[in-house]
């Protein structure tokens, strides 16, 4: 049974998926379903990191296929931390969605709902857990039109329109991704990632590998958002219903950025893409941008899901930053923040969750004197609000460290000063919040709100717990990172 | 004999204990009050137990959690933390009685909450009192700003939440923006954060972009109140009195210089202070903020307006002494924290007491008042010469060091400023005292004898100003406690 755990982890959700989906007339065991699988993803997900967790590397072969002719799944310390990630977002978000869906989505809809999460889910863990140049391209079109049904089914309108936007901008960045990959096959003749990577070197010298690498480049970059590529993000995050919000905040783009430092670290190769190509000089200068300027556009937004879907394109931009150092330290510290970031932020939206649930809304004027009647939830949005901005002892203050060491190794000291200085731009539109909730009356119409139900808090708490628990004993994530910066690296680095 | 951590650990607890305890009580206004005392008076106990092995030579110390490798939560008892320890735990004691007299006197609502976050900041500033490295230290100083937001802001009113808000934004403003960078900017140079006896800097840092760092760090901390980062001060005023006596004269802000001297001593280091450009430069800004501030307070007609002046005014005596780097003046700067403590807060509680008695808060409405209120203008009397420095108050010694330290280093003129600012405190403190007791009161006040503040107001102030007169002889045994702090290994 162990010897299948890589595949399991894709195919429990994905056998699933239209299983739950003929359960559509009776919603409730639709998501007992849906619980269930996700649990044991999340089950999957850990067993495979503790396996890899002394370096080895996991290789399974679908169908016993040998590759590179067949698919080759292949699990290293990078993407069994991608995989955990996922893996642990769906188990909280599944008991989290029971009441939250139950409102937002239509009674003869909440079976197809749950199906289409599913297939979201394991398209993403597929993304992450397979070695096959093509699979990731069939994947990446998976989760992503998953993804544009779960936010087309958003209360708001407007939620078709964010979905189309999606669906648009996310096609054009697979098809930038597929054109990519048939070039790399055209001159290799391989769809493997580790052949690919013994084959490149023959014929890096072409220009056809340097657009190959350029279409991948921009087209992952689309995906995960990297400024001025974000375009379709806040809007998705803003409509889509609050459950699907929480999952792909948390998700999506952490996937998306695995697969750029598996096509750049693992396929093309450090020197290639840091040396020959300089992307670094490409990075650097747009995870800045994607940094600052998001950063205080999400200072005057009005809405609080648009608030932190802004600050998340900002926080994509720390990523692609520590990348952008090209150095083993600013790499670690990416994926740290990979795994810091998803539970801070869906933390975050689910807190919102909770007062969406209430409230029907989260304008600031009706999130005003929420704070009140919903003091726990409240309570939990300003922990995890701490985190985001990066107070110590949360989870955020332990990648900002870490990206300001990376930084001022290099010497960059005017960057180090521009990460502070975008902490305090976080604080204040943090802030922002935090005064609406604590400091204003509610809004005269205001219905009778109570606290929000406990099946919503207690997830909300539990990813909250996590933002404090991963700040104190940051040991555990700092370790994986580690593990899953050497499995990128190649060469385990003397930390 | 109980172990060193155990006390350590038991000191920062029991205000945490205290704090859920009370909140359970809360219903119960009497049991709750007597909560408070009773929590303030253990911690006190607790920090006394570790008085007789710091002046044995010991240093207790604890290790918490440990973040990632070199970053710790710590924790280790050293002189000046002892002092600083000792002095809020004591003087809330006394500030728990009097708040419990003023918020019933002065009809303040939500007395649990107040009493909560009160919990909260004696519990940060025993950690800041207590760390062992800068990154325990600013974890603790930001606790404290945040604990101290909501007691600032607690009438709630829209003067207190403008007030709150200038507060919160310029301490996190001043931390977040200079401080942290300034501690990280070390750490990456040095490679540690550890209070060192005799600093860490020397032989690592350049001294050109030490002098970088210290002014990121005068700065950074802003409770020091350096100019012109010393509006919150004022500002944090509008908060009942208790806050402003306790806090804004005594945890708060001598956090801040707490800060300032730790940092000058233990992560510079005084040699190596010495050596750097700017030493001089913050000596100057500390001069003229101490200067200025005095001359602010003399236009302020509102007493506490006017008393916050003279706290911005006696911080600056203390930075300066640090940027003195001559080991008379940072032990005066020590011994000082603890002579304007005393000083300072009986004089707030003057005040307090003045406002519970008649709602009156400016001074020039106080013609007469020293008849009605004799005990209190009497205390106040006490704590204005204990903050000028005359004896026979404990201020006289610590205003003495540092004359002598300035002399010592060389600066003639920082003496000069010395006593025109000495000369300004008598002009800005001693006029309420003589508009109360020697102006006639107003025709319609005339009637009725004396009428002081309830007795829970009363009492407390009459302690700290006897306080003030104890220092006096106390001052030698203070002196000796302190000294070992600024001893450096094999110096």
């Amino acid at each position: 049974m162990t010897e299948h755990l890589p595949a399991l982890q894709v195919v429990i959700a994905l056998t699933a998926a239209p299983l739950v989906m003929l359960l559509n007339r009776l919603p409730r065991l639709a998501w007992g379903v849906t619980l269930v699988t996700c649990w044991a993803t999340f089950a999957v997900a850990v067993m495979l990191l503790l396996q890899v967790s002394d370096g080895s590397v996991i290789r399974y072969e679908m169908g016993g296929w040998a590759p590179p002719w067949g698919i080759e799944y292949r699990v290293d310390g990078a993407n069994a931390w991608v995989l955990l990630i996922i893996g642990l977002v769906s188990a909280v978000v599944m008991p989290f969605a029971r009441r939250s869906v139950d409102q937002e989505i239509p009674a003869d809809r909440i079976g197809l709902f749950y199906s289409a999460f599913l297939l979201a889910n394991a398209g993403l863990l597929g993304i992450a857990i397979t070695a096959d140049a093509f699979n990731i391209f069939v994947f990446f079109e998976i989760s992503a039109l998953a993804s544009y049904a779960l936010i087309a089914m958003g209360r708001d309108r407007r939620a078709v329109l964010a979905s189309y936007q999606y669906l648009i901008m996310g096609t054009i960045g697979t098809t930038f991704l597929l054109i990519g990959i048939g070039f790399l096959y055209i001159m290799t003749g391989t769809l493997n990632l580790g052949d690919l990577a013994a084959r490149l070197p023959e014929v890096t010298d072409t220009r056809t590998i340097r657009a190959a690498f350029a279409f991948i480049a921009v087209g992952i970059s689309l995906k995960l958002a990297l400024f001025p590529l974000h375009l379709w993000l806040p809007n998705a995050y803003s409509y889509a219903p609050s459950m699907v919000t929480v999952f792909l905040s948390a998700t999506a783009t952490k996937v998306a950025i695995y697969v750029l430092l598996r096509f750049v670290y693992t396929v093309f190769g450090f020197e290639f893409s840091f040396v020959e190509l300089s992307m670094a000089w490409v990075l650097m200068p747009l995870a800045l941008l994607g940094i600052v300027i998001p950063s205080l556009i999400a200072v005057f937004q009005d809405d609080v899901k648009r608030l932190l879907a802004y600050s998340s394109v900002a926080q994509v931009g720390y990523m692609i930053l520590g990348i952008s150092f090209a150095s083993a330290l600013g790499l670690m510290a990416s994926v740290l923040h990979l795994f810091n970031h998803a539970i801070t932020k869906a933390a975050l939206f689910m807190a919102v969750g909770c007062l969406v649930y209430r409230l029907g809304g989260v304008s600031l004027a009706r999130v005003a004197g929420a704070a009140e009647r919903m003091p726990w939830t409240m309570a939990a949005f300003v922990v995890a609000g701490l985190s985001l901005i990066g107070v110590p002892l949360t989870a955020g203050f332990v990648t900002k460290w870490y990206l300001l060491q990376a930084a001022l190794m290099e010497g960059f000291w005017p960057v180090a000063a521009l990460l502070l200085a975008t902490s305090l731009i976080a604080a204040v539109y943090m802030w922002k919040v935090v005064e609406a909730a604590y400091f204003r009356a509610p809004p005269e119409d205001a219905r009778e709100v109570r606290e929000a139900p406990l099946a919503l808090l207690v997830p909300t708490w539990v990813l909250t717990g996590a933002t404090i628990v991963f700040g104190v004993w940051a040991q555990f994530p700092i370790g994986a990172a580690r593990n899953a910066a050497d499995a990128l690296l190649g060469v385990p680095q003397s930390w | 004999m109980v172990s060193d951590a155990a006390l350590i650990y038991l000191a920062l607890a029991v205000p945490l204990i205290g704090m859920f305890a009370l909140m359970a009580a809360s219903r119960w206004a009497g049991l709750r009050d007597g909560l408070v005392v009773t929590t303030a008076a253990v911690m006190f106990g607790v920090v006394l137990q570790l008085l007789p092995r710091v002046r044995e030579g010991q240093r207790p110390s604890a290790t918490l959690l440990e973040l990632f490798p070199g970053l710790e939560i710590a924790f280790v008892v050293e002189p000046l933390g002892m002092v600083f320890a000792l002095l809020a735990s004591g003087l809330w004691i006394i500030t728990a009685l009097y708040a419990i007299g003023y918020m019933r006197g002065a009809k303040e609502l939500n007395h649990t909450r107040f009493h909560v976050f009160f919990c909260i900041a004696l519990f940060s500033a025993t950690g800041i009192a207590f760390s062992a490295n800068m990154f325990s230290l600013f974890v603790f100083y930001e606790v404290l700003t945040l604990s101290t937001y909501p007691l600032v802001a607690h009438k709630g009113n829209e003067a207190a939440k403008k007030g709150a808000r200038t507060y919160l934004g310029l301490l996190l403003g001043t931390s977040v923006g200079l401080l942290l960078p300034a501690i990280i900017a070390t750490w990456w140079l040095t490679g540690t954060l550890e209070f060192t006896p005799g600093g860490i800097m020397a032989g690592r840092v350049d001294p050109t972009v030490g002098a970088i760092l210290l002014v990121l760090f005068m700065y950074g901390i802003g409770k020091a109140a350096l100019m012109p980062f010393h509006r919150w001060l004022p500002a944090a005023m509008v908060a009942p009195t208790p806050v402003s006596a306790l806090l804004h004269a005594v945890a708060v802000v001598k956090a801040g210089v707490f800060t300032v001297l730790k940092v000058s001593v233990y992560l510079f280091g005084l040699d190596y202070l010495r050596e750097l450009a700017t030493s001089d430069l913050i000596l100057y800004i500390a001069v003229f903020t101490l200067l200025a501030a005095s001359l602010v307070a003399m236009q302020q007609d509102n007493l506490k307006a006017r008393l916050a002046y003279s706290t911005v005014s006696q911080l600056s005596y203390i930075v300066a002494a640090a940027m003195l780097v001559s080991e008379f003046a940072a032990l005066g700067g020590g011994m000082h924290i603890v002579m304007h403590a005393f000083g300072k807060i009986t004089l707030f509680f003057c005040a307090g007491a003045i406002y519970v008695a008649t709602k009156k808060t400016a001074i020039s409405d106080m013609h007469g008042l020293g008849r009605r209120m004799p005990v209190t203008f009497a205390a106040f009397f006490i704590g204005a010469l204990c903050v000028i420095g005359v004896p026979p108050m404990g201020g006289v010694w610590s205003k003495w060091h540092l004359f002598m330290g300035a002399y010592d280093s060389g600066y003639p003129l920082v003496v000069v400023a010395l006593v025109v600012s000495t000369l300004l405190n008598i002009a800005y403190l001693i006029p309420p005292v003589v508009t109360a007791f020697l102006l006639p009161s107003p025709e319609r006040e005339q009637t009725g004898g004396v009428r002081e503040a309830p007795l829970l107001c009363v009492v407390p102030l009459s302690l700290t100003a006897l306080g003030c007169l104890a220092l006096f002889v106390l001052a030698g045994p203070l002196a000796e406690l302190l000294r070992p702090y600024l001893a450096v290994p094999g110096g």
